[in-house]
């Protein structure tokens, strides 16, 4: 029972997602007819599990849910701005029904009871009488709304039928349910319950297959079920087939036009017969094609006149083929097992490798051959595992909309959120770290970043702001790029904020990279009275800290009253990395190819000798600091004569530069991030570790700890952390 | 009387590994061992206190050695092949305690073990459970979590 739980929340989740991209597409418009449709479906199946689980709040409001999407598709309501803003309001409260559910508990019955009577409110209005549904027309024609034409299965119906819609003819539906259904927990009564929502019903049950119940076998279902079902023109088999939708290939059904009355037109689009069984599942559009012409393999008993004319589209073909991968849930701890065991296998392949390259030169090119196999495909595992890991932005950014409409709501202002690139793919951890951030740096977008409606109006703005969220692969890492079209950082006031702060001295001269650069400093984020400020800067160094501990950059960038743009620059995979071997005091140690810009051997580089030890590189005319990576690790006390060593450039996130002087550079290579947190602590200047080839561990260089951090002489302060990893400042 | 005293020794009784560090006898609890390893080198560690010798890996797993003579203020090892590196888990840490020599894997009886003399070191009342007589040996038993390195405190 806990076990089916559980899998009915899994599959409410995917089921919101599904709800939430399809309110997407309707709110950008474009949504099709299966938008809609998929809408309905994501919404109709957590109502029938909701109902299975008894969570009568959940059902009770995902059935008013339901009927508004049902109107929306069978065009009796338009879709304008505020029904798609009532859906997504909708969506919001659905998805805290069940996040409520799943924690065993219920909302307050007042919170959302505004939302069901608005969606009661709708679909009343578009089932009601026709002035009523004048009014909602016009009431959504103000609301510049975009018709989005939804057509329905099958012909429209001829005038004649208008003219009479009580024309209606009975239809039969036989269904038999198999064992399969029952099992995977659909109850064929909530399918005749949401049949007769449609029409009249009448239901009657095929008692004849019973047998005693000494006689077993049980577990065959036994029942079979005639309904006479009877509606008006706008119900036609498609309609009628989409109830069951959700046990398709889990029952036999039949549905079949009764005669119809002398004189009148048959109401429904010519019905066909057709056998939905279990083994024709896999065949979709043998399904499907076998439906438009006469069904020969239908042992169906009254197949009398139900046999398709081809006039008719197929129903059933007429429904996209679902596009739909087969997935299956896997427990995370297993796939980072296995991670694991091929990071080892990795480091197993080098070692192997290297003792091999240290054997004399034998002739044995053939286990050379076998050996450059053996890598590529240690490689291509460690690719396609990494890739099981890996997960579209797409939830991610879709969490992010309902951050825009709560934000928004709070501040007083309006804001859509436009996504780009959902369908990037991180690692699923990255994503996961990355909702705090990302709700963070929206909040500061619409609260500090956009202006007032009145404020944009009078700027000539849109009222309405935008804020961009936009995911792409870039050289082998995800940039997330957050904007705004806002006014962005009012820099002379971040400025006076900074300088009352003690961070900068007032004759300080600070580019304006530098001042927005101010807002990551973690003494901005402390003072409540800066949340009112017009720029950034709320929680910016708890965001920086979060997306560095990701191995990520964040920068800033931003135009005055065009708005402010944080890219923030994460790897594929928190697993791997790229980096330079290099050599400090007899230690191999990594450094990052990510910052890394230049190389220079000993000789090559124009060194000067400033006091007290500083050297600078002369790079292009731009005066560099050199940092002796030996003793800034504490491997040595005194630098060694700058002659013979190798410099490495590195550009940190901020953007400064300091040159990395090594004793030497060995290869550059592909390395598995071992944590040292786990069962050490964190160590200042060091990001993590590795294993190298020969077994050995080699710590990973944390570049950015290594950049002198700006303090109150501008970007001269020597400062290194101490031991727990602070800045202090002289 | 006598049986009854049995039965209640038999569920104190505690296995114990007792090794060598300076020729002292200590002893930590089996339970926390996983395995034992001849030595091998260690990455040094930057900013580390002097006792934690470096890195190392045990087949994929990075993790700290631990100097336990320095540790327990006895001289620096200069560790070589003789040395002995026991790997323990504790809590859901796996760290490396260097020492000369495992001599033995005994059971005792946790009531017989005897508090730790009052002396005045801080650093014995802190490092040392109690300790157990054997024979002629007075075996020491190590108090694991107090032996760690002290996680530094970091700010967020």
């Amino acid at each position: 029972m806990n076990d089916l739980n559980q899998m009915f929340f899994q599959e409410c989740d995917d089921l919101l997602e599904q709800l939430s991209s399809g309110l997407n597409d309707l709110e950008a418009g474009a949504g099709d007819e299966e938008t809609v449709n998929s809408m309905f479906r994501a919404v109709h199946s957590m109502k029938g599990g909701a109902g299975a689980f008894g969570l009568d709040q959940l059902v009770s409001f995902a059935h008013a849910f339901e009927n508004v999407l049902d109107d929306i598709r069978s065009q009796r309501l338009v879709v304008g701005d505020n029904v798609v803003n009532l859906l997504l309001t909708a969506s919001d409260h659905l998805a805290d029904l069940v996040e409520a559910a799943s924690q065993g508990t219920e909302l307050p019955s007042e919170q959302g009871a505004s939302i069901l009577s608005d969606l009661k409110h709708i679909s009343n209005a578009a089932n009601g009488t026709s002035g009523d549904e004048q009014e909602t027309v016009e009431e959504v024609d103000e609301a510049d709304f975009q018709p989005t034409f939804l057509a329905i299965d099958g012909d429209l119906p001829s005038l004649d039928d208008m003219a009479a819609p009580e024309s209606d003819a009975p239809v039969t539906i036989r269904f038999k349910a198999s064992q399969q259904l029952f099992a995977n927990g659909h109850d064929p009564a909530i399918l005749f319950r949401s049949l007769e929502t449609l029409g009249k019903l009448e239901v009657e049950a095929d008692l004849s297959a019973l047998t005693p119940l000494r006689d077993g076998p049980w577990s065959e279902p036994a029942l079979s079920w005639t309904l006479t079902f009877t509606a008006d023109d706008s119900v036609d088999e498609a309609a009628i087939r989409e109830v069951f939708e959700f046990v398709e290939g889990l029952c036999e059904l039949e549905i079949s036009a009764a005669e119809t009355g002398p004189g009148g037109l048959p109401p429904l689009p010519a019905p066909s017969d057709i056998q939905l069984r279990p083994d024709a599942m896999a065949k979709d559009t043998v399904t499907a094609a076998a439906v438009a012409q006469p069904a020969d393999d239908a042992p169906a008993p009254n197949q009398s006149e139900a046999v398709a004319p081809a006039n008719s589209g197929p129903p059933a073909a007429s429904r996209p083929a679902s596009s739909r991968t087969s997935t299956i849930r896997v427990d995370l701890d297993r796939v980072d097992r296995l991670i694991n065991l091929v990071g080892e296998l990795v480091i197993a392949e080098a070692m192997l490798r290297q003792s091999m390259d240290e054997m004399p030169s034998s002739a044995n090119s053939g286990v050379d051959e076998a050996m450059s196999q053996l890598k590529t495909l240690s490689g291509a595992i460690q690719e396609s595992v990494m890739a099981i890991r890996a997960q579209p932005v797409r939830s991610l950014f879709q969490r992010m909309s309902r951050i825009v409409r709560e934000t928004a709501r709070e501040a007083g202002k309006s804001a859509r959120l436009v996504t780009v690139g959902d369908a990037t793919e991180v690692d699923k951890t990255v994503t996961e770290r990355l909702v705090e951030p990302l709700t963070h740096m929206i909040r500061n977008a619409i609260d500090h970043g956009l202006e007032t409606p009145e404020a944009r109006r009078a700027a000539g703005k849109d009222e309405r702001g935008t804020v961009t969220l936009e995911a792409s692969h870039r050289s082998g890492r995800v940039v997330i790029l957050i904007k705004d079209d806002g006014a962005g950082i009012n820099r002379e006031k971040v400025r006076q904020i900074a300088i009352e702060k003690g961070l900068i001295r007032p004759e300080d001269d600070l580019g304006d990279s530098d001042i927005d650069n101010l807002l990551f400093r973690p003494g901005f984020s402390t003072a409540g009275e800066i949340s009112n400020l017009s720029g950034r800067g709320v929680g910016m160094d708890v965001v920086r800290n979060e997306i560095q501990s990701l191995g990520g950059r964040v920068s800033l960038q931003s135009m005055p009253g065009r708005g402010t743009s944080v890219t923030v620059s994460l790897p594929l995979t928190l697993a791997v990395l790229e980096g330079m071997v290099v050599k400090i005091a007899d230690q191999s140690l990594i450094v990052p190819t990510l910052p890394l810009r230049e190389m220079l051997q000993p000789g090559q580089a124009k060194v000067h000798t400033l006091c007290d030890g500083d050297s600078v590189l002369a790079l292009n005319g731009e005066m560099v600091p050199i940092r002796d990576l030996g003793t800034a690790l504490g491997f040595r006390s005194t630098p060694v004569s700058l002659g013979n060593q190798s410099l490495l450039l590195i550009e940190g996130d901020s953007g400064h530069r300091y040159a990395l002087a090594v004793d030497g550079i060995a290869e550059q290579r592909e390395v598995v991030i071992k944590g040292l947190e786990q069962n050490y602590q964190k160590i200042p200047g060091i990001a993590a570790a590795t294993i190298l080839g020969d077994g050995k561990i080699a710590l990973i260089v944390d570049t950015d700890q290594m950049i002198v951090p700006p303090g109150q002489g501008g970007w001269v302060d020597r400062a290194w952390p101490d031991a727990t990893g602070d800045f202090h400042h002289a | 009387m006598h049986d009854t005293q049995t039965g209640s020794r038999t569920a104190n009784r505690v296995e114990i590994v007792c090794f060598t560090v300076e020729d002292q006898d200590f002893s930590i609890e089996i339970s926390h061992v996983l395995e034992i390893r001849g030595w091998t080198s260690t990455t040094t560690l930057p900013h580390a206190p002097d006792f934690v010798v470096g890195m190392m890996n045990l087949r994929g797993t990075v993790l700290p050695v631990v100097d336990l003579s320095l540790r327990l203020g006895f001289g620096k090892t200069e560790p070589g092949k003789r040395h002995v590196i026991i790997i323990a888990q504790i809590d859901h840490k796996i760290i490396g305690f260097l020492v000369d020599a495992v001599s033995d894997i005994i059971t005792v009886d946790e009531a017989e073990m005897q508090a730790t003399p009052d002396v005045s070191s801080s650093r014995t009342q802190a490092f040392i459970r109690g300790v157990h007589s054997l024979d002629d040996k007075l075996v020491r038993a190590i108090d694991v979590r107090e032996v760690l390195p002290r996680e530094a405190p970091l700010s967020a």
